[in-house]
């Protein structure tokens, strides 16, 4: 077990247990904090995987930005008190709890064994940076780029839009 | 990093997928719904990112493997941006609904049944 | 190497410290004899810390960073007092600890002992929950708020990233140093709404809530407009700032430093981020989800004794760290003063002495001046306490949305169009494109001002005539003009 090996096994059960936390608590503010804690984790995992790019997007964007959203809407739609009922009756949720382990085993059967045999990464280590992102993201998907932005607009106005109390 | 294998990143992914689906079905606070939506959405991240990093898939013959390690890198940029749209949008539709009902819960919303 | 190589060759071409530490690999030309007698004290200095695995010299860093922090923040609330008084017409907390001897003599320690009593003070009070408060939320809020304060000097180079000082500063110079200080700032926004949540108070949940629209209002004209100086550097590492703005002034005079303030797009950076800075910290006049008097301290009302200092702290700590962030990427971040003493002294060989000590000065000192800019940073934000009113919740909004926003960007495109055609007709053709596009964006603005003048609130005015004395001979009438 290299070093390397062990901060990843760290940060992926904190991940886990951070993911279970968002389904389990029954209050929607716990879930809230639980996902943000899920998404800061997962920006270290980004950071390992060399995209430091996208991990800094991650914790800018998920974390500062959308999950502050979520928490305002919970705050002021006063949903922040647990849940009379959270969840479907207990069978349900033993079912439902269920085919989760089915479809994780049939995926981790079919999709993930196969390939247990890739340990070593093949892309250079600097891949991730600024200067190389911009680079591909401004040449050669400057298209998408563009109407990504569009989409964004259109976010912004529809959102404006479904929240106003009279148009 | 070196010496993790893919298997493990993967597992990880499918870990976090699988719990958002559970979420999906078993919660009936819409808002919790749509964060385990956004868990499945980064699981989908983090898969393409590990995809990338570990086996770039080069499809043409003059692509060279840099080419493929940025495609999934500019994917994972798309559908954060993406997500970040539909969290704005899909929020807004809660408020309007909650402002018509004053109560929230997914297996009430039956109106469109039958 | 001369001084002058000493500082103006970046570390370029080493990995960048945030793969170092999850490979663990040995920092180049580790292994070496400690530092023998003969040799000059730095370079067994030096050895020393190269000797040591990278990350125990990690964590002397961030013991570098935080404790000098930690010790700062009574030091920043004595000067805070202080100042305030001064500027107020007062003389500010002096008794405390002053010793009276019986000849009637008194020695004052002019206040520096207020803050530990304060602390004193703080630590004894009754520790006061609310029956029905959140317990989780209630009690990592404040540590919510803390982590995001010292957290952001983690890519601050207080020291030159060359030599001695390269092994102790930035904690991390990571690629993506600027990126890093814009995401640990948009976590401040979680302290604050948890806080404001927890306490079961609506006031509470109002001032939480405020404070982190207001957070995130600021948050995007403060990326836009560091995403100017970005562009200027060509780089997102703090420590590339720096040295970008070691070169010379406006490319033409090699003796003075560029600090960035000291362009003309830079220094509308310089104004768009230095606002944002305030109302980031959430300090005056751009504090009113803290005010006392508005909305009963807000988000900090039901958190009493050790808790709230831990709030207070947070607050002072992320001043002091945005104005070492201001003075690093605007105002040319560790050097003392903006002139190139090793290009001065081979231009002038007559006092190259002179100038050489002085560039060797301007290496050892960098720290001090790198603190020196802080508390200039800190006497700013007091001197704008002191002399301000505090703005409205949608006087806030509006300037961060309708007047910020708009600046930063228009700002952004100007430096843009300004370095694209400096790069393809040079100085001058850059110069004037720049020019054109200030014009025209200065038109625009005008326009939608004159266009949007029906909807925003007009000045209304008001004349009261006060009469005095009616139903005598002599009347006194007073009219007072009133504006809304």
């Amino acid at each position: 077990m290299t070093s390397n090996q062990l901060v990843f096994l760290m940060l992926a059960g904190l991940a886990a247990l951070a993911a279970v936390g968002v389904v389990a608590f029954p209050s929607p503010v716990r879930s809230a904090i639980s996902l943000v804690i899920n998404f800061f984790i997962l920006a270290f995992v980004y950071f390992t995987l060399g995209a430091q790019m996208l991990g800094i997007t991650q914790i800018l964007v998920y974390t500062g930005a959308i999950m502050v959203l979520f928490l305002f809407v919970i705050m002021l739609l006063n949903l922040g008190a647990p849940d009379a009922k959270a969840k479907v009756s207990g069978w349900q949720t033993a079912v439902a709890v269920a085919l989760g382990f089915g479809l994780f085993g049939i995926v981790a059967g079919q999709v993930i064994l196969p390939l247990s045999s890739f340990t070593q990464p093949r892309s250079a280590i600097d891949y991730g940076s600024p200067q190389a992102i911009g680079q591909t993201l401004f040449t050669g998907y400057v298209w998408p780029f563009e109407i990504t932005s569009v989409l964004l607009l259109v976010g912004i106005v529809g959102s404006i839009l479904l929240a106003k109390r009279r148009i | 990093m070196q010496d993790v294998p893919l298997s493990w990143y993967l597992g990880l992914g499918l870990f976090m997928f699988s719990t958002g689906v559970v979420g999906v079905v078993i919660r009936r606070n819409p808002v919790v719904v749509f964060m385990c939506i956004e868990l499945m959405l980064n699981a989908v991240n983090l898969t393409f990112l590990a995809f990338a990093r570990y086996m770039p898939a080069v499809l043409d013959a003059g692509e060279s493997a840099r080419s493929a390690w940025m495609a999934g890198q500019m994917m994972v940029i798309f559908v954060m941006a993406v997500a970040a749209a539909e969290v704005a949008v899909g929020l807004g539709i809660i408020m309007a609904i909650y402002r018509l009902r004053n109560e929230i819960d997914l297996d009430e919303m039956s109106a469109l049944r039958g | 190497m001369t001084p002058r190589e000493l500082y103006t060759s970046p570390r370029g071409g080493e990995k960048s410290w945030v793969g170092n530490a999850f490979l663990f690999r040995n920092v180049e030309g580790q292994v070496r004899r400690r530092g023998g007698s003969q040799r000059v004290q730095s370079r067994g200095r030096m050895e020393f810390l190269q000797s040591l695995h990278p990350a125990v010299l990690a964590l002397i860093r961030v013991l570098l960073l935080v404790l000098p922090l930690l010790m700062l923040v009574p030091g920043l609330i004595w000067w805070e007092r202080r100042l305030l008084s001064w500027m107020q017409d007062r003389i500010g907390p002096n008794r405390t600890g002053t010793i009276t001897l019986k000849s009637g003599k008194r020695i004052g320690t002019f206040g520096l002992l207020q803050p530990i009593a304060d602390g004193v003070k703080l630590f004894f009070k009754e520790d006061i929950t609310p029956k029905s408060v959140d317990r989780v939320i209630y009690f990592i809020a404040p540590g919510l708020a803390l982590f995001p304060a010292f957290a952001l000097g983690g890519t601050l180079p207080w020291g030159p990233p060359t030599g001695l000082w390269g092994l102790l500063t930035p904690v991390a110079n990571i690629d993506i140093g600027i990126l890093y200080v814009l995401a640990i700032s948009s976590l401040g926004v979680y302290g604050v709404v948890l806080a404001g949540y927890a306490s079961n108070n609506k006031y509470s949940l109002i001032g939480g809530l405020r404070s982190s629209a207001q957070l995130i209002s600021y948050e995007l004209a403060m990326g836009v407009s560091l995403a100017c100086v970005v562009m200027a550097t060509g780089s997102l590492r703090m420590t590339d700032m720096v040295f970008e703005q070691q070169k010379a002034l406006w490319g033409v005079v090699p003796w003075i430093q560029n600090w960035f303030i000291f362009t003309p797009f830079g220094f509308v950076s310089f104004v768009i981020f230095l606002i944002c800075m305030i109302a980031e910290t959430n300090r005056a006049p751009f504090d009113l989800p803290e005010a006392e008097n508005e909305i009963i301290a807000g988000y900090h009302t039901e958190y009493s004794s050790m808790k709230f200092a831990v709030f207070f702290m947070g607050e002072y700590a992320s001043m002091f760290v945005f104005g070492g962030i201001i003075s690093t990427v605007f105002l040319g971040g560790y050097n003392l003063m903006p002139i190139n003493w090793a290009i001065l002294a081979q231009d002038l060989p007559a006092a190259a002495g002179l100038f050489n000590f002085l560039d060797q000065a301007n290496y050892t000192l960098a720290p001090l001046g790198f603190l020196l800019k802080c508390v200039m940073g800190i006497s700013f934000y007091i001197w704008l306490r002191a002399t301000l009113p505090r703005l409205r919740y949608d006087q806030l909004m509006a300037l961060g949305w309708k007047v910020l926003l708009p600046c930063a960007v228009a700002n952004f495109i100007v430096v843009a169009i300004w370095i694209m055609a400096t790069s393809l007709y040079g100085v001058l053709g850059g110069l004037i494109a720049g020019g054109i596009a200030f014009l025209i964006c200065g038109v625009l603005y005008l326009n939608v001002m004159a266009a949007t003048r029906g909807q925003r609130s007009s000045l209304e005015k008001r004349t009261l005539v006060l009469t005095d004395g009616i139903g005598t001979d002599q009347r006194n009438q007073v009219e007072l003009v009133e504006t809304r």
